[in-house]
């Protein structure tokens, strides 16, 4: 089981609380969670990889594993430790704060 | 018994503002989509409980909200957790968030460039919708004007949007810039008399017309003169904040463009300028009495770069001339330390017998007329900067 933590915005949007847990086929990439998450959630898609290009928002990042995989290969495998449901993988609003 | 229903956009969210059709005491109910920037809702005329909303964020890209209920609930079309992926007749959901420029070879015109506040060339990208006008005669069809400036339409209630690519492809495009706002297709006026007539107005391109329900497009920016343009007479770049029509007279167009308040008796072939005594000619918003067509109202900003009203006053300016002869009107406005803007989608009519006049402002205010702006009241004096007004009469 794969967790995805999600924006506030986006949890509101997808009427979750917490986080979201998925099933997903191997190989587990940035891409193939996304995918799942955009499935299972059909109002995500749009807000957090753009509808016509599929690339990360600008104003979002990636995280897991305390790395910042947000200009990492969408088809690289993510830790194994976000694989076997240890860690989540995070959706961050990035320059939120200030 | 009539009541009324203003629809307020704002920068947090939205809000329905509900009253008897004296217009006296409210019920101010949200916010809808709490901290996310509401940009426009609109309800539909064939049925006023059908209202579209565009829910927007930088981070998160471009929402369409859409109620059945008059704003008591809300769905995104075709979205609902839990469903299948697909509709039965094969359907993508998700797809009403999905506003993609149709570059297909049959249809679509190529993405080309639009000109950058610098002058170089920048590709098409989009990034919100502007304004959502309902059909006049179809619950489920209705038009999207989106930054970068393009139109894009639904028949299926919002479930899926496509692009009218002739507008975006008529061949000025590389001279369009954006303005301050970005470069948003904001305004479309239907004509009522036309279903293939559509008016569309662009910041910074101009206005543009088309007679064959969206197929083609043309220029229609003639005695326009904007003396910040290397050609301050040209075709397109022209600055054009809002136009407003009477609809039962949709060929007599008015026109707040960023300096000047213009008129066209044309649809739009040619104009001429009505700022006549206007304390300044500079503005967002123009609107038109429901019952007179001769009788319209802007709001006088003191600059492009001070975007407050002259004097500290907040006016709103009319004309039962249709243009040059302007009267102040300040019963119920602060006339003094009053330093808001009123933007172009912030102010509304109704169509009561006495027409009701409604406008927001940067500062959270919504200000109510129910005598045609002789007197205002604030229904709501603290919401957040307010980003578009919309009335009906149920």
């Amino acid at each position: 089981m794969i967790r995805v933590e999600i924006p506030y915005h986006l949890r509101t949007l997808a009427s979750v609380q917490g986080e979201v847990q998925l099933e997903v086929a191997a190989p587990v990439t940035q891409r193939t969670v996304l995918d799942a998450l955009e499935a299972r959630y059909p109002m995500l898609r749009g807000t957090i990889r753009d509808h016509d290009t599929g690339k990360r928002r600008a104003f979002l990042r990636f995280y897991a594993c305390e790395q910042d995989l947000s200009n990492e290969s969408p088809d690289a495998p993510l830790p194994d430790a976000v694989a076997s449901g240890a860690e989540p993988y995070l959706v961050i609003g990035a320059l939120a704060g200030g | 018994m009539t009541a009324v229903r203003v629809l307020v956009g704002t920068k947090k969210g939205a809000f329905v503002l509900t009253s008897d059709g004296k217009r006296k005491k409210w019920t101010v109910d949200g916010p809808h989509f709490a901290g996310w920037e509401i940009y426009h809702l609109k309800g539909s005329p064939a049925d006023p409980n059908r209202i579209f909303a565009s829910q927007t964020s930088g981070w998160f890209g471009q929402i369409i909200q859409r109620s059945s209920d008059g704003g008591k609930t809300w769905e995104q079309p075709g979205t609902k957790p839990g469903e299948p992926t697909t509709t039965p007749d094969g359907m993508p959901m998700g797809e009403s968030n999905k506003f993609v420029y149709d570059t297909s070879p049959p249809n679509g015109k190529p993405l080309t460039t639009h000109q950058w506040y610098d002058g170089t060339q920048h590709p098409w990208e989009f990034k919100r919708v502007w304004h959502i006008e309902p059909s006049l005669t179809d619950p489920d069809t209705a038009y999207a004007g989106v930054e970068d400036a393009a139109l894009f339409k639904t028949t299926d209630g919002g479930k899926s949007w496509h692009e009218l690519s002739g507008m975006r492809g008529h061949g000025t495009g590389p001279q369009w810039c954006p303005g301050a706002g970005g470069m948003g297709l904001h305004t479309i006026l239907l004509d009522p008399t036309n279903p293939n007539r559509i008016y569309i107005a662009i910041s910074s391109a101009g206005t543009f017309r088309t007679d064959d329900g969206g197929a083609t497009w043309k220029a229609i920016n003639q005695g326009l003169v904007s003396q910040y343009i290397p050609d301050p007479k040209a075709e397109v770049g022209h600055c054009v904040h809002r136009i407003a029509l009477h609809p039962s007279r949709p060929g007599v167009l008015f026109m707040q463009k960023h300096w000047d308040v213009m008129r066209s008796d044309n649809a739009g072939d040619s104009w001429h300028e009505v700022s006549g005594n206007l304390p300044t000619d500079f503005g967002f918003p123009i609107d038109v009495h429901a019952h007179d067509p001769e009788t319209i109202y802007v709001v006088p900003i003191l600059s492009d770069s001070m975007h407050y009203p002259p004097e500290g006053k907040l006016r709103v300016y009319r004309s039962k001339t249709g243009g040059n002869d302007w009267e102040p009107l300040t019963k119920g406005l602060p006339q003094e330390n009053c330093y808001v803007n009123v933007l172009r989608d912030a102010m509304s009519v109704d169509t009561m017998d006495e027409c009701g006049v409604y406008f927001g402002t940067s500062g959270g205010q919504v200000y109510a007329s129910s005598n045609g702006g002789d007197s205002w009241d604030p229904i709501v004096r603290d919401l957040p900067p307010v980003l578009s007004v919309e009335a009906q009469v149920l």
